[in-house]
């Protein structure tokens, strides 16, 4: 498959699936303002998942549109990272890893906005000035959460150890990664991951969190299509409609 | 998003009468986008079209028909008449959704919006709004074109769309946009958080006018907007956020 459209589904994925998972929060939110920011962050990502999916459709050329995309893959098919599919557990671990993704995202976007490819570009434009404010929301929360109560440090403490595994993945090129690199397409690993560990550092240890090392062991195969069971379910219920009603409209 | 086209039959105005019609400008947003849409600029042909879906605006295209710039005029107008669908105190064009208007060769007009927010459920509903009432008017060929960049600002808002968000008990936009990221380090530039918070501008209730209030959530009851409340008035309000 060409590089650019499997890239273009990595965004895509990325942010369908975990925008999937906040809207699975709505209505059960801790506080009234929280249930309404989750599924604010859902909206957003959902249309920045639109965007990607238009421009992959377009480039692959095989007469698949976005709605296809979304329901009519299996689970193989995703290109999304192994961080985005671990369920929402409690708040903090929802908000940990929302924070793990939300800064990578942010400086990647940032990246984006400069990428060679003007369609990109345009995309990660109009898409930036959302991803600032959930960056914003989630180191926000971090603080609050870990230099909270002692109940909220020691669950937002282990949601940070046991999320951490899977943080490092989005970092983990492949010749897909690398070929949009040479392109001028994309930004290159190292430089992302400096500004992610730094940012990550000075919100944790705001937060009173201590960060596990840097060089700990990572998960990684979601980019490849190699999931954890936790996708299928995600699946399950969203592509629900499409497979028992194929075609359906409204 | 969409290429809206289609000819609904329309018994009142042609488009040749709309072209005749003195050119109103209700807004200075809509009088600059005006005259852009006049000049030979092609703003279209400068910027991506997201939609894969929608044609290209005719950047050097043949010369356009006579009238065709205040027939623009007209149709800048009309759209000033649009409300959004979400908060109707406000058009499209005061929201600065609209980005250009002009008249194809062929007749038809191409209208270029762009989304407030990637995921606004509203975009679907403005673009047919957009075409019912130009198609009410008249205007037989209508093609939206979807622009992602240069991305939506608030600060394209005009100053009589803020006056009306305020009417209807919403805080228009503070001020210029500003880097809300928050960040100390990396490519944001600056902005330390605790430095951040200080230097955040005041927000006045709509209600009673005190700028003595604070935020609530800054996700509110839509992307658009964030929760605050006044400590005076104790009212909770929505505030239109810089973006």
């Amino acid at each position: 498959m060409d590089a650019k459209v499997e890239y273009l589904l990595r965004l895509g994925d990325n942010a369908l699936i975990l925008s999937q998972q906040l809207s699975q929060w709505c209505g059960k939110g801790p506080a009234l303002e929280e249930d309404m920011a989750l599924t604010n962050v859902a909206l957003d990502l959902l249309g920045q998942t639109r965007m990607w999916y238009e421009y992959a459709a377009a480039l692959e050329g095989r007469g698949r549109d976005e709605d296809q995309l979304a329901y009519l893959r299996d689970a193989h098919e995703f290109r999304n990272c192994l961080l985005l599919e671990q369920p929402n557990g409690n708040y903090a671990d929802t908000l940990v890893r929302q924070f793990y993704f939300d800064t990578w995202h942010y400086f990647l976007i940032h990246a984006l906005t400069r990428s060679s490819d003007a369609r990109i570009a345009a995309i990660a434009e109009k898409s930036l000035k959302e991803v600032t404010y959930h960056l914003r929301r989630s180191g926000d929360l971090i603080v609050r959460l870990g230099d909270g109560t002692a109940v909220s440090h020691a669950k937002t403490q282990a949601a940070v150890d046991d999320l951490w595994m899977y943080s490092g993945e989005v970092f983990a090129y492949d010749a897909v990664d690398e070929a949009m690199v040479a392109a001028g397409v994309a930004p290159a690993a190292a430089e992302l991951r400096a500004q992610w560990l730094a940012h990550v550092a000075e919100i944790f240890a705001e937060a009173t969190l201590t960060m596990p090392p840097a060089d700990a062991w990572m998960q990684s195969g979601g980019k490849q299509g190699r999931h954890s069971e936790h996708l299928g379910y995600i699946l399950a219920e969203m592509q629900f409609l499409q497979r028992a009603y194929p075609g359906a409209t409204w | 998003m969409t290429t809206a086209s289609a000819a609904l039959p329309t018994p009142t105005g042609t488009a040749t009468n709309a072209a005749i019609v003195a050119p109103a400008t209700p807004t200075g947003a809509a009088t600059n986008a005006a005259v852009a849409a006049e000049a030979s600029t092609a703003v279209c042909a400068n910027s991506t079209v997201a939609s894969a879906n929608s044609t290209a605006a005719p950047a050097n295209s043949t010369v356009a028909p006579a009238n065709a710039g205040a027939h623009a005029r007209q149709i800048w107008a009309w759209l000033g008449e649009v409300a959004d669908p979400e908060i109707p105190v406000i058009s499209i064009v005061d929201l600065g959704i609209v980005r250009d208007v002009r008249i194809a060769a062929d007749g038809a007009c191409d209208v270029t919006i762009t989304p407030t927010y990637s995921g606004c459920p509203a975009m679907q509903v403005i673009a047919d709004a957009i075409t019912a009432s130009l198609h009410a008017r008249g205007v037989k060929n209508v093609r939206l074109h979807n622009q992602l960049s240069p991305a939506w600002t608030t600060d394209w808002m005009s100053e009589a769309g803020k006056a009306a968000l305020k009417g209807y008990g919403i805080a228009p936009p503070a001020q210029k946009v500003i880097d809300i990221s928050g960040l100390r380090t990396g490519a944001a530039a600056a902005v330390s958080r605790r430095a951040a918070t200080p230097t955040a501008p005041a927000i006045a209730c709509p209600h009673c006018g005190s700028q003595h209030t604070e935020v609530t959530s800054q996700f509110g009851s839509t992307p658009c907007k964030a929760l605050y409340r006044c400590l005076d008035c104790r009212e909770p309000f929505d505030y239109f956020k810089c973006h």
